[in-house]
């Protein structure tokens, strides 16, 4: 028996790659245009979920593990707060970008930098762990026991 | 001060961040934490920690006066900027000491009452509700007051919702609050969409200057006033936006009701404080007929109309929740007499109010822990049964109902002259009426647990069955304090008015 998806798969594998570069683009070249870890973080995680609709979700959960979520929102957050930690021991305010390295200017882009990276993390493992746990939501009562 | 310089220079310094930054992080750690023990201590030390900071914050502002922490180095109004002052350096110590008082308690609470996988996410989301609680009183930005709302808001949902493993109906009540507490903030926020508009900025006191340069503003900031007002009131839980609360404190776990009582509402009404005198100031007319006339209005119907509620509820743990409602209209009702005692009582009861609701959760969480009782006329025999936390529970309800040498009795006493002073025979008789409702509603409970006997199951009477020592531990502290500040024991009650007072003062500007 033929597939009945197969351009949508032939298409959707096309493209995944291509959603995740762009996802990057955004993330990278937030510095100078529209964009940042928030956005980026989106539409890296949308690629999986695109994945997830059209291979179905328990392919999506041994390419993007549920493991990997939690932890990378916790890890997230902690290379946002981390940064501020470093400015804390390197002796300045919380998040004084300004301090982490010698011109003061180049330290605000290290410092934006890291916090966009742990923004991305966060983001992503955010939107797919909602949608992984609205995916494998099991009915508490079976359709014949109402 | 002498105290103080025990304090390591760093922590004063950078204390305003630390005492956000470090619940939020380690919440972050203890989310992913193996160990449930280990997360427990991990929280236990944070809110130690924090404790400590906030402690020494209050110092500060008392010894040094106000300090401004900016975010980043950027000097506000474009940065962020943290204040510590001395209207919110109570609310914090208040805030951390509760804190640690529940989890202290949580160790056998939650074992009792969260699934063991669920616990570690439990105490992240209990950290970084702590934190957004922290931030909110601690924040200089109105914006950024909304942020740490929700932060606070999203994970009570989620710790409500915990619930559901010893009583099903935590789920509604965790939605009804989820639902009822995003329309608050919604509020919130769009009420600060308009102000931004009037004023062109975000932070607060660059936002007062503005609006008392412009004379209140216009109908713009009028709007947005009256939405701040009414989303911080679904937060607060004024009188007819409360209906999310009963059902949140009756089925969420122990620890969180105990939290939540003691906390949650007592940092929105810090806000509403916040917002009412120095944002706005009651010089426009606007403001001051909200305060005159809203606020006192909402307030005193709350008072008799929760604790006639509470007077009628099977489940004593809704007649505690319904009491809160009332509580929140004694305090509503110092605000409104706008004087600096008015002020001052409504704050004091604010503090009060935390220490003796908490305590009485906690007690009704250890009833429940021993015995798995709620309801009333369970309670019969109690104090043969459980003596201890019995009598935990009777010094925090007669603080309640304001008997002479507690908490209660301070700050009923200083709202009452504040109300005569404005003339206001009706407040004071209004305060009266509710207490003596209060007599009604707690000496019922009291009245089964000390004049009933214990029933009997299979034929024996049931026995003696204190409980642990972790949970005895933080009731009797609070009990302590409460008395403390009743009968002015090491100069506690003292203390707690001069706090008020200078709270007060700083509202109605004659100087902090």
């Amino acid at each position: 028996m033929r597939d009945p998806h197969v351009i949508l798969r032939v298409v959707s594998k096309f493209l995944i790659p291509f959603i995740a570069l762009f996802a990057f683009y955004v993330q990278f070249h937030g510095d100078f245009g529209p964009g940042g870890g928030f956005q980026a973080g989106v539409i890296l995680a949308a690629a999986v979920i695109l994945y997830a609709l059209i291979f179905g979700l328990e392919a999506a959960k041994t390419a993007f593990p549920p493991s990997w979520v939690r932890i990378g929102m916790s890890l997230g957050v902690l290379l946002y707060g981390g940064t501020g930690v470093v400015t804390w021991i390197l002796g300045a305010d919380f998040l004084s970008y300004g301090v982490l390295a010698e011109k003061s200017y180049h330290g605000q882009h290290y410092g934006i930098i890291a916090v966009e990276l742990g923004i991305l993390l966060a983001v992503t493992s955010v939107m797919i762990a909602i949608f992984y746990a609205f995916g494998s939501r099991q009915p508490e009562t079976d359709e014949g026991d109402w | 001060m002498d105290i103080l310089s025990l304090f390591p220079a760093w922590l004063l310094e950078q204390g305003p961040a630390f005492v956000i930054v470090l619940p939020l992080l380690m919440g972050a750690i203890v989310a992913i934490m193996p160990s449930r023990t280990l997360a427990w201590w991990a929280a236990l030390i944070v809110t130690l920690l924090c404790t400590v900071t906030a402690f020494g914050l209050l110092l500060q502002v008392y010894s040094n006066g106000a300090s401004l922490y900016t975010m980043g180095g950027w000097d506000p109004p474009h940065g962020i900027s943290l204040v510590v002052d001395a209207l919110s350096a109570p609310v914090l110590l208040l805030i951390a000491a509760m804190a640690v008082v529940t989890m202290v308690y949580a160790m056998p609470a939650t074992i009792a009452e969260v699934e063991p996988k669920k616990r570690a996410p439990f105490y992240a989301a209990f950290l970084l509700c702590f934190a957004g609680l922290m931030g909110m009183v601690i924040t200089g930005d109105a914006f950024n007051v909304f942020v740490f709302l929700e932060v606070s808001s999203i994970s009570t949902y989620a710790l409500v919702a915990m619930g559901a493993a010893r009583d099903r109906r935590a789920l509604a009540a965790a939605y009804n609050y989820l639902i009822m507490g995003s329309i608050g903030a919604t509020f919130f926020v769009i009420g600060l969409g308009f102000l931004f508009m009037e004023t062109g900025t975000l932070n607060m006191a660059d936002m007062s200057r503005i609006l008392s340069d412009l004379d209140g503003g216009s109908r713009v900031a009028k709007v947005g006033y009256g939405f701040i007002v009414v989303g911080l009131g679904l937060k607060l839980a004024m009188f007819p936006l409360h209906t999310w609360l009963p059902g949140a404190y009756a089925y969420s776990p122990s620890m969180v009701t105990v939290f939540l009582a003691s906390t949650a509402t007592k940092a929105a009404l810090y806000l509403l404080l916040r917002f009412t005198f120095t944002v706005f100031d009651p010089s426009f007319n606007y403001d001051i007929v909200v305060i005159k006339y809203v606020l006192v209005g909402v307030g005193v119907v709350g008072m008799i109309f929760a604790s006639l509620q509470a007077i009628f509820q099977t489940d004593a743990r809704r007649t505690l929740a319904y009491s809160s409602v009332a509580q929140v209209g004694y305090m509503l009702l110092g605000i409104g007499i706008a004087t600096a005692a008015g002020i001052a009582a409504g704050y004091l009861h604010l503090l009060n109010h935390a220490i003796i609701k908490g305590g009485l959760f906690l007690a009704m969480g250890a009833f429940w822990y021993r015995f798995g009782i709620t309801r009333v006329t369970d309670f019969n025999g109690l104090s043969k049964t459980m003596p201890w936390t019995m009598g935990a529970f009777m010094i925090s309800g007669l603080s309640l109902i304001g008997v002479p040498f507690t908490a209660g009795f301070v700050s009923k006493v200083n709202l009452t002259i504040a109300a005569a002073d404005k003339g206001w025979w009706w407040a004071v008789a209004v305060i009266v009426v509710t207490s003596v409702l209060a007599i009604i509603y707690i000496g019922r409970i009291l009245l089964a647990a000390y004049f009933g006997s214990p029933p009997e199951i299979d034929g024996e009477t049931v026995k003696r069955n204190e409980a642990p020592l972790m949970m005895l531990i933080p009731m009797w502290i609070l009990v302590f304090l409460s008395i403390g500040i009743g009968s002015n024991l090491f100069g506690l009650g003292d203390n707690f008015v001069m706090a008020s007072e200078r709270a007060a003062n700083l509202l109605v500007g004659i100087g902090g």
